[in-house]
């Protein structure tokens, strides 16, 4: 597969934190930190993984993705709106009613959207059920599914890890943006979850650790998941909560709460300036 | 006909499905024995999914499952998958419109011996309070075969509530079963005794104990509890002017409770709610426990009696 050119995506990755922080300031409500910690493991899979046709969001070939950790629609809808799935002008309707843009995702809406989330937990079984419905019909396609770290926290997770392995599904392909903040504070405070690759290995999953803003990294992590046989792959994403605005990354205050008119003016700058610093065009 | 279990007739209901739909799977968390799906299993050991003791995890993939195009029948306990993966079925299942169809055995007290943790006896109040759910309680082996067959044609998520005991066959085979729509059983005009379940029978043997005191019951077999037949409920409110429910469930917000939903907004007329007066089930005999909750004819015919006089 021809890789795109990184510089290229890591302008890309900047001007969606842009978007993603002015479409949340704009709802006036909703979660940047972890909408900012997954922006290049999104890029990674829209731009250069996975196999999707925006023009037809129910190609029954597609490879799917699905966003268990529902709070960071935001960036989903972001990159959706980006690939053509729906026009751009539509973002600013986030959260407000009547949109097609809901607070935690509904399956389909807007187009591209492939499952609901938002309660935590539930979204490495329903990839499950995808890839044993496609094993069935010889459907030779690719789930990933994104999850939070401190998601990883419901039982649910591990149950379906457990399936996923004693299936031996290896069309599936988790992600775990391990942005090391959950709302309430750390996750090693709240509720420990390391050894986080380790605990996954010992569920019979084949791990890769990486630096979740790296695109290079994500991409090759995705190549690395693309060539294991026999069993289901977890990426494990070492990211940081609010990444690349500063007053935002890793403080909890930014869980779930948007941006006021100034600040968003100072992130965006901030974002500004790192985008020059990136290699020229 | 001997006497035979809901949840026989759904066993057979989905091993006919296994042969005439290639989509329809099914999914166990290690009960597919109580719940009769295994004779499924045998036959058709690809499309049997086995996830373990994991109620939410089962429901989630058999989410993934009909995402992907499947009918899937996700076999359980009625209290295990009901209580513990109803916020899957709330948010994976209902909220997608999916097309997934929960199956839970050993519904009610009829589980008997095994006690109170087994008994499930909320889960139509829960259910049925979910958007798009369809929750369905069969009142023996035949229709059990029948709702099964139903509920995999009929679009969305279906909840089969199933029994552990052997029940007397009430219905034939060419008896019309259609999801949404009453049966009725008897006509009667003084009084409507509305049942599902395993308490179809009771009712209509309080019905026989009726003609004694020279009481015309109407006996109706309201075996979808969501949708609800409101045209049926409404014909037997206006034609006998007074109802009795009988449900093998709490009273709090089951077939009862649906039923007074319709009829005080739209006809009101005196009602009296049988079933189980808020309170967890316990060990013994099923027949034992169906007397010692006031689940038995005399207990319907006596509400009958005590309703009439309200008119």
């Amino acid at each position: 597969m021809t890789r795109p050119d990184p510089a290229a995506l890591r302008r890309l990755a900047v001007e969606l934190r842009q978007v993603i922080l002015r479409t949340i300031a704009k709802a006036g409500s909703g979660h940047p930190g972890g909408s900012l910690s997954m922006v290049e493991l999104l890029v990674g899979l829209y731009w250069y993984i996975l196999r999707h046709d925006p023009k037809r969001p129910d190609w029954p070939e597609r490879d799917v993705f699905l966003l268990s950790k529902g709070h960071g629609c935001p960036t989903l809808y972001t990159v959706l709106a980006f690939q053509g799935y729906f026009p751009r002008e539509e973002l600013t309707t986030l959260r407000q009613y009547p949109t097609r843009l809901q607070g935690h995702p509904e399956k389909g809406s807007p187009p591209g959207v492939e499952m609901a989330s938002g309660s935590l937990g539930q979204g490495l079984s329903m990839a499950n059920g995808i890839a044993l419905a496609d094993r069935l019909d010889g459907r030779r396609r690719r789930i990933f599914c994104l999850l939070g770290d401190g998601e990883i926290q419901e039982g649910q997770i591990w149950e379906a890890a457990m399936t996923a392995h004693h299936h031996a599904l290896e069309s599936v392909c988790a992600i775990v943006d391990a942005n090391q903040l959950q709302q309430n504070g750390p996750v090693k405070h709240i509720q420990d979850i390391e050894p986080l690759a380790d605990k996954w290995r010992a569920f019979g999953w084949e791990a890769k650790e990486i630096d979740g803003h790296d695109i290079v990294q994500v991409m090759d992590a995705y190549d690395w998941a693309a060539a294991v046989r026999g069993r289901p792959q977890v990426v494990v994403a070492r990211t940081v909560k609010g990444k690349g605005v500063s007053f935002m990354e890793l403080n909890p205050a930014w869980h779930g709460v948007a941006p006021k008119p100034d600040e968003l003016e100072k992130a965006l700058k901030e974002l500004e300036v790192a985008a020059h610093d990136i290699a020229p065009r | 006909m001997p006497d035979k279990a809901t949840r026989d007739g759904f066993g057979e209901g989905l091993l006919e499905l296994g042969k005439t739909n290639p989509n329809v799977v099914a999914l166990s968390g290690d009960l597919e024995d109580s719940a009769r799906a295994i004779w499924f299993k045998k036959e058709f050991p690809d499309r049997f999914f086995s996830v373990g003791i994991a109620e939410q995890d089962m429901v989630g993939t058999a989410a993934g499952l009909a995402m992907a195009g499947k009918i899937p029948f996700a076999c359980s306990f009625s209290q295990f998958v009901t209580g513990k993966a109803l916020e899957q079925m709330r948010m994976a299942v209902c909220y997608q419109k999916l097309n997934v169809k929960i199956v839970g055995s050993h519904g009610g007290l009829s589980v008997g011996a095994d006690g109170a943790t087994a008994e499930a006896l909320e889960e139509f109040a829960h259910l049925r309070s979910l958007p798009h759910m369809t929750v369905i309680a069969p009142c023996d082996a035949l229709e059990a075969k029948k709702a099964t067959l139903a509920a995999a044609v009929y679009p969305g998520p279906v909840y089969l509530r199933l029994g552990r005991a052997p029940v007397p066959p009430l219905t034939k085979p060419d008896d019309p079963f259609e999801i949404g729509k009453a049966n009725l059983l008897r006509e009667g005009t003084d009084v409507t005794l509305i049942a599902c379940g395993v308490m179809v029978a009771q009712a209509l043997q309080a019905a026989e104990l009726l003609t004694k005191d020279e009481i015309s019951a109407c006996v109706l077999n309201l075996h979808t509890i969501k949708p609800l037949d409101k045209g049926a409920i409404l014909k037997a409110a206006r034609q006998t002017g007074a109802i009795v429910t009988a449900e093998e469930h709490t009273v709090l917000g089951g077939l009862g409770s649906a039923v007074a939903e319709v009829v005080v907004q739209e006809h009101p007329v005196p009602m009296r709610l049988v079933g189980v007066m808020d309170r967890f089930g316990t060990s013994g005999d099923p027949a034992v426990l169906l007397k010692a909750f006031h689940l038995m004819p005399e207990d319907i015919a006596k509400a009958a009696r005590d309703v009439i006089r309200l008119k």
